[in-house]
């Protein structure tokens, strides 16, 4: 009976989370649909979003959710360095050069983030009350935070579907080639493709800060998540990613009330593997 | 007459679309057989079926009085089947040479890396090879890669040779001297399957030919046969008085 | 071709190695010792990962889970169950081995880009689990007792023994990465690199090939990770699985060439060479994973054959010394 109660407690609480995590799986699934790249820098980028936030709230004093939008500009604007610099030159090389590349990267900042922040963990305070509905109690900054990702998710559709820019980055997605050979700058477009991804993972950085303490290792637990969500709602689709998401918070939210919470990443590994196995294309269909 | 091959009712789905339906036909000994047919009828895919690569939903296969219809494409090289692709697969940091020996290594007679290395020297002799035996399979032409295939398949001894198009992208000479190697190869003893579009060389070489369209076999018998029949003339023009037309103006 | 140039291939790495050993003697200082106990432990790790990564072209970013497993294993039996050593390591190695055969069932199957993603996972998993194991000491790991070293004649000698023993072992991985590369097997593992499918096509059974690759080079780190921790005193999760040693090794395979037997050792050896300098200056002690990653970066982006791979690329006689 108490573990029904503890399940009715922690449910909702992942459902929020998964919403976040979703906006991760999706920032590192856009970049593997447009250009078959896996962006192994996912996780330290993470982290620098959630970084980003402390800075901008404990040494700026700006609200963390407005501090948001810096965030995703600099997210942005270093996944377009990081394309430029590392990625173009293998871009068309087999997959393992641009995983070793990311790879790279990852490293690369992990070590100046070290060298930075050590790897103490850091906190944001900031609270936004929090809601009672029934017997669950919600607290504020979740609420928002889901309601930031479904913002986000909503904003990144608008952008696809209904902008030119969005439109040329569905071309180069469906066939490159074509797509230069109807003059589409496929070099910008990729390089845009990747900072929208890298964006989205310091967003939702930035958005999980405001949870739980955090340090400059702690983009690799996320990066994980990641993967997972993107193998679930398969490679290349967003809207998978983001009900991958939500599965994954929601099986987050159940297994506290059965294992130790640290069990968590095990699970999470033998369930990536399982779905690598048994489905590769994911629950919910890949793109490719 | 020993059947070394039986393609019995073979039927191959890729999700909703019917790549083969119901193909059947028996291979004896020793005899060159064509398959040809429009692009996308499923000629390569009915190769990919024989050699493992894409088992059939339905139908049986026989290769040597055994079921092969699950086999694994490495378990029937060591029977002794070997293929080329289409689009070739060289083993592009490998030279010629080491290439080759792949084949005789892992297949039918699993030699050892020094007599591999004499079969390889033989083979590529064979195919015209034998000065490039030292370069990288990456260096190679187009034509040459093809020959780099043709000697990896032949390497191994095998008793089913799977050609999947040896003739596409070579110049008329090229063709010609390709023709006169796969008719030393069949009198070596080797059974041949061939994909093939360039009309001349399949119908003048080739003993028996099996047209297929849409997956489907439309038609089975002699090259002369094949020529004449209308199925098959409509299924490469699209309209049979469009044919008849052409051919009595021609 | 000669006999001789055919074994140059494989005398050059051993040589190289032996002049490694030796050199600690001629300068007759202790940290020396410890230096080349450390490039001796990366060529072996080094070479070992190369038969995966070069041969059969299967990239693996949590190999040194092997080491950590082998390390805790043989630990173990040493400390807990009072073993001598040499079955400690040699218990280590085919625990790793057996433990890489498992793995290998499960991922091995998987391919090119979603191979390495999983093994991404493995080594975290593997630390994530060792933490909670009890019986390998949780997260405070294991400590050994001063007077198993009384057994090898006092620590001072127990330690001389563990240079001797980690030199023989990377002489080991030198010519077990000679063999396999000139074996018939190493052919098909060649073959697989190169182009899977076409190899199962030719023959090559290419799950069992894979999976004895996959063995094969986790053996010798399980071994090393036994004497490692042996000489070490103790052994805590942290140690045992090190999230930068994946990089490490990937880094040393590249820069020197994957797919031949000296390219690991000069990697080895030059990377090792480049930490040592690192980790005394000042100035980038704290970024030299940093420095490790962009140096990795450098080897994609420019020489992604490494430096024996870009030495083999300039004349036909090189191709065939530099084994």
């Amino acid at each position: 009976m108490q573990q029904i109660n503890l399940l009715l407690a922690s449910l909702p609480d992942g459902i929020l989370l998964g919403l976040v995590y979703g906006v991760a799986a999706m920032g590192l699934t856009l970049i593997w649909g447009v250009m078959n790249v896996i962006n192994l820098s996912h996780g330290p980028i993470i982290a620098l979003g959630m970084f980003g936030t402390f800075l901008i709230f404990i040494k700026l004093g700006i609200n963390p959710y407005l501090g948001l939008l810096l965030v995703a500009a600099a997210g942005l604007l270093l996944g377009i360095l990081i394309y430029l610099v590392a990625v173009h030159r293998v871009i068309n090389a087999p997959h393992l050069s641009s995983l070793l590349a990311t790879f790279s990267v990852n490293m690369i900042i992990i070590g100046l983030g070290t060298a930075v922040f050590t790897t103490s963990p850091y906190n944001v305070d900031f609270s936004m009350g929090s809601f009672k509905i029934g017997s669950l109690t919600l607290l504020g900054t979740r609420l928002i935070a889901a309601l930031a990702a479904i913002l986000v998710t909503g904003a990144l559709y608008l952008f696809l579907y209904r902008t030119r820019p969005g439109k040329y980055i569905r071309a180069v997605a469906n066939n490159r080639a074509a797509a230069e050979l109807m003059g589409i700058p496929s070099m910008r477009i990729l390089a845009l493709s990747f900072g929208l991804g890298t964006m989205l993972a310091a967003i939702s950085g930035a958005l999980i800060a405001t949870f739980f303490p955090f340090s400059i290792l702690s983009g690799s637990g996320y990066e994980l998540k990641s993967f997972v969500i993107c193998v679930l709602g398969g490679m290349g689709n967003p809207i998978g990613a983001l009900l991958g998401g939500l599965t994954l918070g929601v099986l987050e939210g159940i297994v506290p009330a059965f294992l130790e919470t640290s069990w968590v990443p095990v699970i999470e590994f033998a369930l990536f593997i399982l779905i690598l196995l048994v489905r590769p294309s994911g629950l919910f269909g890949a793109k490719r | 007459m020993t059947v070394l091959l039986s393609v019995q009712g073979v039927t191959k789905r890729f999700g909703g679309l019917q790549a083969l339906t119901q193909v059947t036909f028996d291979l004896p000994e020793g005899q060159i057989l064509g398959l040809i047919g429009p692009n996308g009828a499923g000629k390569t895919t009915l190769f990919n079926a024989i050699n493992g690569a894409y088992p059939p939903e339905e139908g049986r296969i026989t290769f040597r009085d055994k079921d092969v219809t699950k086999a694994k494409p490495y378990n029937l090289a060591r029977m002794g089947m070997a293929r080329t692709h289409q689009i070739v697969q060289p083993l592009n940091e490998l030279t010629a040479r080491e290439n080759v020996m792949v084949g005789a290594c892992f297949g039918r007679e699993h030699q050892s890396l020094g007599r591999a290395g004499r079969i390889a020297d033989e083979v590529l002799e064979f195919v015209g090879l034998a000065p490039r035996a030292g370069q990288l399979a990456s260096s190679l032409n187009v034509a040459q890669k093809k020959r780099l295939e043709m000697a990896r398949a032949l390497a191994a001894h095998p008793f089913l040779l799977l050609l999947d198009e040896v003739l596409a992208g070579l110049n008329s000479s090229e063709i010609a001297a390709m023709v006169q190697t796969v008719l030393k190869i069949r009198s070596q003893g080797v059974t041949i399957i061939m994909i093939e579009h360039v009309m001349k060389a399949v119908m003048n070489i080739s003993d028996r030919i099996i047209v297929l369209d849409y997956g489907q076999q439309i038609a089975e018998g002699t090259p002369a046969e094949i020529a004449k029949d209308p199925r098959v003339i409509e299924a490469y023009l699209g309209d049979p008085k469009l044919a008849q037309r052409l051919m009595r103006e021609a | 071709m000669k006999n001789w140039q055919k074994y140059i291939g494989l005398f050059l790495p051993l040589l190289a190695v032996a002049a490694l050993v030796i050199w600690p003697t001629i300068t007759g200082k202790a940290a020396t010792r410890e230096s080349v106990f450390t490039i001796l432990k990366a060529i072996a790790l080094v070479s070992s990962l190369n038969i995966l990564l070069g041969y059969t072209g299967y990239v693996s970013f949590g190999h040194i889970v092997f080491f950590g497993f082998g390390g805790y294993l043989g630990f173990y039996l040493l400390s807990a169950r009072d073993w001598p050593l040499w079955i400690a390591i040699l218990l280590g190695g085919l625990g790793s081995g057996l433990l890489a055969f498992l793995l290998g069932k499960a991922i091995l199957r998987l391919r090119g880009a979603y191979f390495a993603l999983a093994t991404i996972g493995v080594n975290e998993a593997m630390r994530a689990f060792i933490n909670k194991f009890e019986p390998f000491g949780g997260p405070t790991g294991m400590t050994l007792n001063f007077k198993v070293y009384q057994a090898y004649g006092g620590a001072a000698k127990a330690l001389e023994m563990c240079f001797y023993i980690v030199a023989a072992l990377a002489f080991l991985a030198i010519i077990l990465s000679y063999i396999v590369r000139t074996s018939k097997f190493g052919l098909g593992l060649l073959a697989i690199r190169e182009n899977e499918d076409a190899a199962e096509v030719m023959g090559v059974v290419a799950p069992d090939a894979k999976t004895w690759a996959y063995v094969l080079s986790a053996i010798i780190p399980g071994m090393i990770g036994a004497v490692f921790f042996f000489k070490n005193g103790n052994v805590e999760p942290p140690d045992a699985f090190p999230l930068h040693a994946s990089i490490e090794l990937l880094v040393m395979v590249m820069l020197g060439g994957q797919g031949t037997v000296l390219g690991p050792i000069l990697g080895a050896f030059a990377y090792q060479g480049m930490r040592g300098y690192l980790v005394t200056s000042p100035l980038f002690k704290n970024i030299q994973l940093s420095v490790a990653g962009a140096l990795l970066l450098l080897i994609v982006l420019f020489i992604p054959l490494g430096a024996v791979g870009w030495l083999r690329q300039r004349a036909t006689v090189l191709r065939r010394v530099l084994t």
